[in-house]
């Protein structure tokens, strides 16, 4: 009786750890790792830093020519 | 470039975004692979328009307080960007969820809810049109902005807890899945991504704000 009992606990411990590393175990993904190791990332982080850049320096001068205007408004 | 130390900040944020956002390593995600980069970009839209549309209608109340045309121009202003940043947040979000959810418009109630939550906001700009009187098309505004903000909190922060979402989170956390974000992204996302996108936001409408100053300078007898 003890022993049958032993055994289910035993059987119950050994169900949930290997479930539990059936859960963790890592599949493979899917990620664009070609394109990290051939370097090639670097040419979209390129082209979009070049976008934001050319944002920002439109931006900033829309906010310079706005700082030019608030002088000449005050003058007047 | 007037106080020019925030928006130097914000430009150095975003790069940071931008450059470290598609280097460095994310956690690998079955269905989402590599689009969870796009938790970057797609969710600080939502952080900025809640921040924009939060400062909208704190000048809404101010105008109402002291009915100044200066409140009223700040208050549409922020309402503009906002409004910019939720359809930014709405198309980047349907083309994210065409390649993960299967469709970019599965009905999803949180999608539901900013498309309701944007047209509700579009309606305080139609309504604001429709008058001609500048002191009545304030007044009537700032009201109207009082109930489109208060609105937004069933629509974008209530419901979507309450039903099933095709969202990270399920019912309980619509926005993020603290699951899917490891420590590195979360650098990237509260540190970069946030502060970056809401400060580009502000950037703008003081930008707008600026203008209108001197464009309605006749209006404002300042």
């Amino acid at each position: 009786m003890f022993n049958l009992s032993v055994k289910k606990t035993v059987l119950a411990v050994l169900l949930l750890v290997t479930g539990q590393s059936a859960l963790y175990a890592q599949e493979k993904v899917e990620m664009a790792d070609g394109l990290r190791s051939s370097g090639k990332i670097y040419v979209v982080v390129v082209v979009l830093a070049i976008i934001l850049a050319g944002l920002f320096v439109f931006l900033i001068n829309i906010d310079r020519k706005v700082s030019r205007l608030e002088k000449e408004s005050q003058k007047q | 470039m007037k106080k020019s130390w925030w928006k130097i900040l914000c430009i150095a944020l975003l790069f940071y975004t931008l450059i470290g956002g598609l280097i460095l390593d994310v956690p690998r995600k079955k269905i989402l692979n590599e689009t969870i980069r796009n938790i970057y970009f797609h969710v600080p839209m939502w952080f900025g328009m809640m921040v924009l549309l939060t400062c909208s209608v704190v000048y809404s109340i101010k105008y109402l307080r002291k009915p100044d045309l200066l409140h009223d121009i700040y208050a549409t202003a922020y309402a503009r960007t906002g409004m910019l940043f939720g359809v930014l947040g709405l198309i980047t979000g349907a083309v994210w969820a065409n390649y993960t959810w299967g469709k970019p418009w599965s009905n999803d109630i949180k999608q539901l809810g900013a498309a309701m939550a944007l047209l509700i906001y579009a309606a305080y700009f139609v309504l604001r049109n429709s008058m001609t009187d500048i002191d009545k098309r304030a007044r009537v505004g700032a009201v109207y902005n009082i109930f489109a903000f208060a609105m937004l909190f069933p629509a974008l922060w209530i419901v979507p807890r309450l039903m099933e979402s095709l969202h990270p989170g399920g019912a309980g956390n619509p926005g993020a899945d603290p699951r899917d974000m490891d420590g590195r992204m979360r650098l990237i996302f509260w540190l970069g991504a946030v502060p970056g996108f809401i400060l580009l936001g502000l950037w703008i409408s003081t930008i707008i704000i600026r203008f209108r100053k001197i464009e309605d300078k006749n209006l404002l007898h300042v």
